[in-house]
């Protein structure tokens, strides 16, 4: 059903759990199939210095979670406001179509923790 | 060396029964000849296929001219819908009243909605209680004077709850003594053949669906029975094989198949307690082992082989995928699972919250199923449910 990359990830995120004091945060819902992805940033110097992810969700929904943190680090906030659902999708190795979706809540998460830390 | 696969998805398929595998070779390539032609080729397919036939009858204790076989129970499905639909118009009956259940298999509810929504009958979607069952009261309540078909399933391939079909058909018996168009009481009792009584005297039934892939049998082979005298169009034209009533060259060995598999389950039956027994030892070691899950459906009422529990605050697909990946497979009411991202209509049905849906997963144990098995997949399970809630952060 899924990629090597896609269960890569889901069997070994990266970047997992919460972080104490961050300077941004994002959570998005889908409300069709009720998976909620969190990600917290840390920013130093307009660099995403760390940023680690709470996901509950489906396997694809935690791989693009892991992937979009791997993606996002070091980057800088231009940078990382660029990051598309088709880079994510393309990283991964393609996601089936019925689960595109998720790839898009990764990205909006991280717009939104973005624009959470610049508030 | 290959990993061990332990398979505990057998309400979606099951393997073919080497014996019934055995059974059907022959028929391929030895004796391969046309059930409709008269020479000796002919003959021996022609044998093999009422062999089946004879050998299902016994099963339903039915009369062998009352089996049809089909391509598999959705094609049974939609032909008891269509066929008693377009009988009863023939006889005049403009709007036909159908009387069904919300959480039907989709074979079911596909083709009463169509025909709702083309304003060609009338239906009603008997709701069911969080157990899961049917009140055959209700049944009763909903018949109308233009009611020509109650279909109910024998057992829910999600929650394996077992409907009350003796008493439902008993109370459509009563009725039908006083009526002039007399109402047929359909079961779709695909996950029940295995387990349950399927004497059609005993549930008083008019029609019953049946596949051969849910009982160790091939894929792509079915039944429907009808009783005798009931009047029905055909779904499918063409050369009128099957007493006119469905056309097609038969699947001989597919039919030859599902005769053995139906012969091989009173065979057997005491496999029926290991496997509860097996069940209620999962049921219970995950009830101990995994703090936060809950089982849905009833546990009286219920299939000796089906477990279904909801582990709250995380998704299905995911703990799916992890199982997947140790070579478990499992199956889940999740919409992160379905193509249509709408959370099983069954679970709904039952009052199951999205999120609850969400994080369900049912396993459907078998004839292979083992006591090792069960160790292992608790095993596995745990952690993965442990892993997956560290991810969710709950």
């Amino acid at each position: 059903m899924y990629s090597k990359e896609v269960i890569k990830h889901f069997k070994n995120p990266k970047n997992m759990g919460f972080m104490k004091d961050p300077d941004g945060v994002g959570e998005i819902g889908n409300p069709q199939c009720g998976d909620v992805l969190k990600l917290y940033i840390k920013v130093k110097d307009n660099k995403i210095k760390d940023i680690k992810f709470e996901t509950l969700g489906c396997a694809v929904a935690i791989a693009v979670s892991s992937v979009i943190t791997e993606m996002a680090k070091n980057k800088t906030i231009e940078q990382a406001l660029k990051l598309t659902e088709e880079d994510i999708v393309e990283r991964l190795g393609g996601l089936p179509l019925f689960k595109m979706h998720c790839s898009n809540l990764a990205a909006q998460a991280l717009k939104k923790a973005i624009k959470n830390y610049q508030k | 060396m290959k990993k061990k696969e332990i398979y505990l998805d057998n309400a979606a398929t099951t393997p073919v029964d080497s014996a019934v595998l055995k059974k059907m070779q022959p028929y391929f390539n030895e004796k391969y000849g046309n059930a409709s032609s008269i020479h000796k080729a002919g003959d021996l397919a022609r044998e093999g296929m009422e062999k089946a036939r004879q050998q299902i009858s016994t099963f339903l204790n039915c009369l062998p001219e009352e089996i049809y076989f089909t391509s598999g129970a959705t094609e049974s499905d939609n032909w008891v819908i269509q066929g008693i639909f377009e009988k009863a118009n023939e006889k005049g009956l403009k709007k036909p009243h159908i009387i069904t259940s919300v959480f039907e298999h989709k074979a079911i509810l596909e083709p009463i909605s169509i025909l709702e929504k083309k304003e060609l009958i009338e239906s009603t979607f008997l709701g069911v209680n969080k157990d899961g069952l049917i009140d055959a009261k209700d049944v009763l309540k909903s018949i109308k004077k233009n009611t020509v078909l109650v279909s109910v399933m024998y057992a829910n391939s999600e929650i394996g709850s077992i409907q009350p079909i003796k008493q439902i058909g008993q109370l459509i018996k009563d009725i039908n003594v006083k009526r002039e168009n007399k109402i047929v009481f359909h079961t779709d009792a695909v996950q029940a053949i295995n387990y349950l009584n399927c004497d059609v005297e005993y549930l008083n039934v008019d029609a019953l669906s049946i596949s051969g892939h849910k009982i160790y049998g091939p894929k792509g082979i079915g039944a429907l029975y009808l009783k005798k005298g009931i009047s029905i169009t055909s779904l499918i034209c063409g050369g009128g094989q099957e007493h006119r009533l469905r056309s097609g060259t038969e699947n001989i060995p597919g039919i030859v198949g599902l005769g053995e598999a139906i012969n091989l389950i009173s065979k057997k039956k005491k496999d029926n307690n290991r496997i509860k027994r097996l069940r209620n030892k999962l049921i219970t070691g995950i009830m101990k082992d995994i703090p936060n899950v809950q089982l849905n459906g009833s546990l009286e009422y219920r299939l000796p082989n089906n477990i279904h529990f909801s582990f709250l605050e995380i998704e299905g697909e995911g703990i799916l995928i992890d199982l997947s990946e140790q070579n478990i497979y499992v199956s889940t009411g999740s919409a992160c699972a379905s193509n249509f991202l709408k959370p099983s209509h069954v679970l709904s049905a039952i009052g199951l919250s999205d999120e609850e849906s969400h994080s369900s997963i049912r396993f459907t144990l078998g004839r292979q199923t083992n006591s090792n098995d069960i160790d292992y997949v608790l095993n596995i399970l745990t952690k993965s449910v442990n892993r997956l809630r560290k991810i969710s952060g709950k």
